[in-house]
């Protein structure tokens, strides 16, 4: 056993890469939560972005085009979930279900011929000089551009929620779609962007996975991210921060983990590979304990069926 | 004679089955109070929809100072210059009043500029409000006020007030009502919708009355009395509640130091509450909702587990028992949300008879429901507390709300009770059931057992009530005879420390 193969700062580098698709789908998943829908149906939208995003780069040559058609793929099934809950008021909690079970198979029939595969690079952010910085270089300068567009995004729903007049829109139709109708906002509308942008993000954080992270395509390979993004999200209570900081600590263990196998631990491989899920959910339940302020985060209208005639 | 400022012309709504307004017409003149009155039921609601543009007429014309006023959506009838305060407060907990604020309105200025219209305004219209603080730590009083502001701030030429009295204290209307004064000082219209007829004399010049979704009059309130005004919404005589001097026996339920931390996180906690009940009794407790009424209610009917010895029956201490061991001892309840807490919306009425019920009137044996017996106990309920509706087999979401409320009280009341707790026995149930239920409480009474009434409704208490205390933020005032309390004393009661405000 030697611990001292392992670096502190390649492991801080390659957890930012581990928890991109985490934290990508986490945060599409939040803005649908804040609107007051439940949509848990993301295993599913990531795989059918993993898939989607794959494909179109190993068609066309280009990692860019990947990642807007992995967009464009799991928005595209989320429209298939607002349409059913939106319109048709479908429970949200089995149509999520659904949706997941619908993508999983989609996705491995459709891949069939795409396994062992090599998809196109995507490029990584390279500066001169910059790069080169030790420690701080291989940490902030060195990635690919998923994980800065992650970055971003976080960023910006953080923005957009608690500073524009669409965010407050979106948390009063999650907070009491009632009463916003009462005021005459388009609830369905709202909600169904916000499904959308839930779909898109998933499906960002497949390709994250597919064309970048492992790079591959085999069947089933988001292997319950998804699920941890919507477990992310909750323990997070609802807040921005919070999902980067339990993204990044599922990251940092997964690669922790992965780390200390190779370096030959003597702790059996199922404890350290269940340990990232353990420890995050752990972590985020503590950090959530005060159950009334917690509350107080929840969108009062998650998961309700809203019905315009009353 | 002022000039009109919105004019209503054959205005007629239908829904499957039923017409919800008929061919309604009248004027509301320019800086005129004007009140519409009228039963559950009547059409209030559905013509006012039809002004805030929340429903389209099938019929008829609106005229807004002389042009043609169809609103597609509320965003349309607020550009116009049409403004609503809810009945239900259409307001967002998790938001501060800021926010809320915001929310209301079309074009709405910078966070610091709204703040400071916000301060503005609550300012000259004596209504003060601290725009960052959360809308769910607010009492009803303060909330009404945010939704008063959100409309005052768009400067609108009518609002439109939906029973904006009915969670208020007698302090809280009367800073209300100076508000409403100043308001019509300045030329705006009010279009005041309440079925509390002193309120309206004292108020309104003008009231249209409606009844059956059709305008029964438009006359001047403060010229027919209140009985006259009832008469014509309910198209009948009433009757109101008697009741029956008796004498006060011994005390069958004792409650002593009771306390219950927040169990929300909007919740009330309850803070060291006592009090004793008599045979015989009718206990009202008044306060303004979110005052710890749900909590105490939970607390009384085994909801929420207490020290045992916290709540006595007739020595027997019973605050940690569940509510079907209490139930077995004679201790029942009533809370006041009717579909969802009182009987579940989806189930028949059998079946609410059978889940409340099973306990006192045998109605299970061995682990084994007996069907017919609580058909035949349902049947008694309708027959005896003249419940309108197809049979015992109607889903209790089928019924209207006074109707499913007469159930539900029937349904507690037939169990022969000792003690009966019930919270907003008439809420949203017309006067004319409400007299029965009234009745129906007072009659138990008479009978021995011992009744508490939870209410905000300050006429229905001083009706029934033999002994009366006020619930304010969790603290019970010491009960006082009914009979020797005047209105004023009542509101600094149910105003507790606040009361200046």
């Amino acid at each position: 056993m030697d611990l001292s193969a392992i670096s502190p700062t390649l492991l801080v580098a390659s957890l930012m890469v581990a928890a991109t698709p985490i934290l990508l789908a986490a945060i599409g998943e939040l803005v649908v939560e804040k609107s007051g829908v439940l949509n848990l149906g993301v295993e599913g939208m990531m795989i059918t972005g993993a898939f989607s995003g794959f494909a179109a780069a190993v068609l066309t040559g280009s990692p860019m085009v990947g990642f807007l058609c992995a967009a464009i793929g799991g928005a595209a099934l989320s429209v298939i979930f607002a349409i059913l809950t939106q319109y048709f008021l479908s429970n949200q909690v089995a149509t999520g279900l659904a949706l997941t079970l619908f993508g999983l198979g989609l996705s491995a029939m459709l891949g069939q011929s795409y396994v062992g595969i090599k998809p196109p690079v995507s490029a990584k952010l390279d500066l001169p000089l910059i790069s080169d910085i030790p420690v701080i270089g291989p940490i902030l300068f060195s990635h690919d551009f998923t994980v800065y567009a992650a970055l971003t995004l976080v960023t910006g729903v953080w923005f957009f929620l608690k500073y524009t007049r669409g965010g407050l829109i979106l948390r009063a139709v999650g907070e009491s779609h009632d009463a916003a109708h009462a005021l005459g906002y388009k609830v369905v509308r709202v909600r169904i962007l916000a499904i959308m942008f839930g779909g898109g993000c998933a499906g960002l954080g497949g390709a994250a996975l597919s064309l970048v992270r492992v790079p591959q395509w085999t069947e089933g390979m988001t292997a319950g991210a998804g699920w941890i993004a919507l477990a992310i999200v909750v323990f997070a209570s609802w807040k921005p921060a919070r999902v980067l900081l339990g993204a990044y600590l599922f990251g940092g263990v997964a690669v922790l983990q992965l780390n200390l196998q190779a370096a030959g631990v003597s702790i059996p491989v199922e404890y350290l590979s269940m340990s990232p899920y353990l420890i995050t959910i752990i972590v985020l339940v503590v950090m959530s304990t005060n159950r009334a302020k917690s509350a107080l985060n929840a969108p009062a209208a998650l998961g309700r069926v809203f019905h315009a005639s009353r | 004679m002022s000039k009109t400022l919105l004019h209503l012309s054959g205005l007629t709504k239908a829904y499957p089955g039923v017409i919800a307004n008929d061919d309604v017409s009248f004027d509301i003149g320019a800086g005129e109070i004007h009140a519409l009155l009228g039963e559950n039921g009547a059409g209030k609601s559905t013509l006012v929809k039809m002004i805030y543009g929340l429903v389209r007429p099938d019929h008829g014309t609106m005229l807004l100072a002389g042009d043609n006023f169809t609103p597609a959506e509320p965003r349309a009838a607020r550009a116009a210059g049409v403004a609503m305060v809810f009945q239900h407060f259409s307001l967002f907990e998790a938001l501060s009043v800021a926010e809320n604020i915001a929310l209301g309105m079309e074009n709405p200025p910078k966070a610091n500029a709204l703040s400071t219209g916000i301060t503005d305004v609550s300012q000259a219209y004596g209504l003060p409000l601290d725009p960052e603080r959360l809308v769910g730590d607010l009492s009803a009083g303060e909330r009404q006020r945010v939704e008063i502001i959100r409309c005052l701030l768009q400067k609108p030429k009518l609002l439109i007030m939906d029973e904006p009295t009915s969670v208020l204290t007698p302090q809280e209307v009367t800073t209300l009502f100076t508000t409403l004064r100043k308001l019509k000082a300045d030329g705006t219209s009010i279009l005041y919708i309440s079925h509390k007829l002193e309120e309206i004399r004292t108020l309104c010049e003008t009231a249209t009355i409606l009844r059956g979704g059709k305008k029964v009059a438009t006359c001047d309130p403060r010229e027919k009395s209140a009985r006259e005004l009832a008469e014509m919404m309910v198209g009948g005589t009433l009757n109101s509640a008697k009741l029956q001097k008796t004498t006060l026996g011994e005390v069958v339920l004792k409650v002593s130091d009771l306390s219950l931390p927040p169990q929300t996180a909007f919740g009330t906690s309850l803070k060291s509450i006592s009090f004793q009940l008599h045979k015989g009794e009718v206990l009202g407790i008044g306060g303004v909702a979110g005052n710890g009424q749900d909590e105490l209610l939970a607390c009384l009917s085994g909801e929420v587990r207490t020290a045992a010895d916290a709540i006595q029956l007739n020595g027997v201490s019973l605050g940690h028992m569940p509510p079907n061991t209490r139930r077995a001892l004679g201790v029942l309840a009533a809370p006041e949300e009717r579909l969802g807490h009182a009987a579940a919306p989806d189930m028949t009425l059998t079946e609410n008879a059978m889940l409340t019920a099973m306990t006192r009137k045998n109605l299970s044996h061995s682990g084994f429901l007996d069907w017919p017996r609580a058909e035949a106990y349902a049947k008694l309920v309708i027959d005896q507390f003249d419940v309108r509706t197809p049979g015992p087999h109607s889903a209790a979401r089928s019924l209207s709300g006074g109707n499913l409320q007469k159930f539900v009280i029937g349904r507690e009341v037939l169990q022969d009770p000792e003690v009966l707790i019930v919270n907003q026995p008439t809420w949203g149930v017309d006067a004319a059931a409400a007299a029965d239920i009234r009745q129906a409480l007072l009659d138990l009474a008479s009978r021995g057992a011992a009744v508490i009434v939870i209410s905000q409704d300050l006429d229905e208490l001083m009706e029934i009530s033999t002994n009366f205390a006020a619930l304010n933020a969790g603290r019970l005032s010491d009960a006082r005879p009914m009979a020797e309390l005047s209105l004023d004393e009542i509101g600094l009661l149910l105003g507790g420390a606040d009361a200046a405000a």
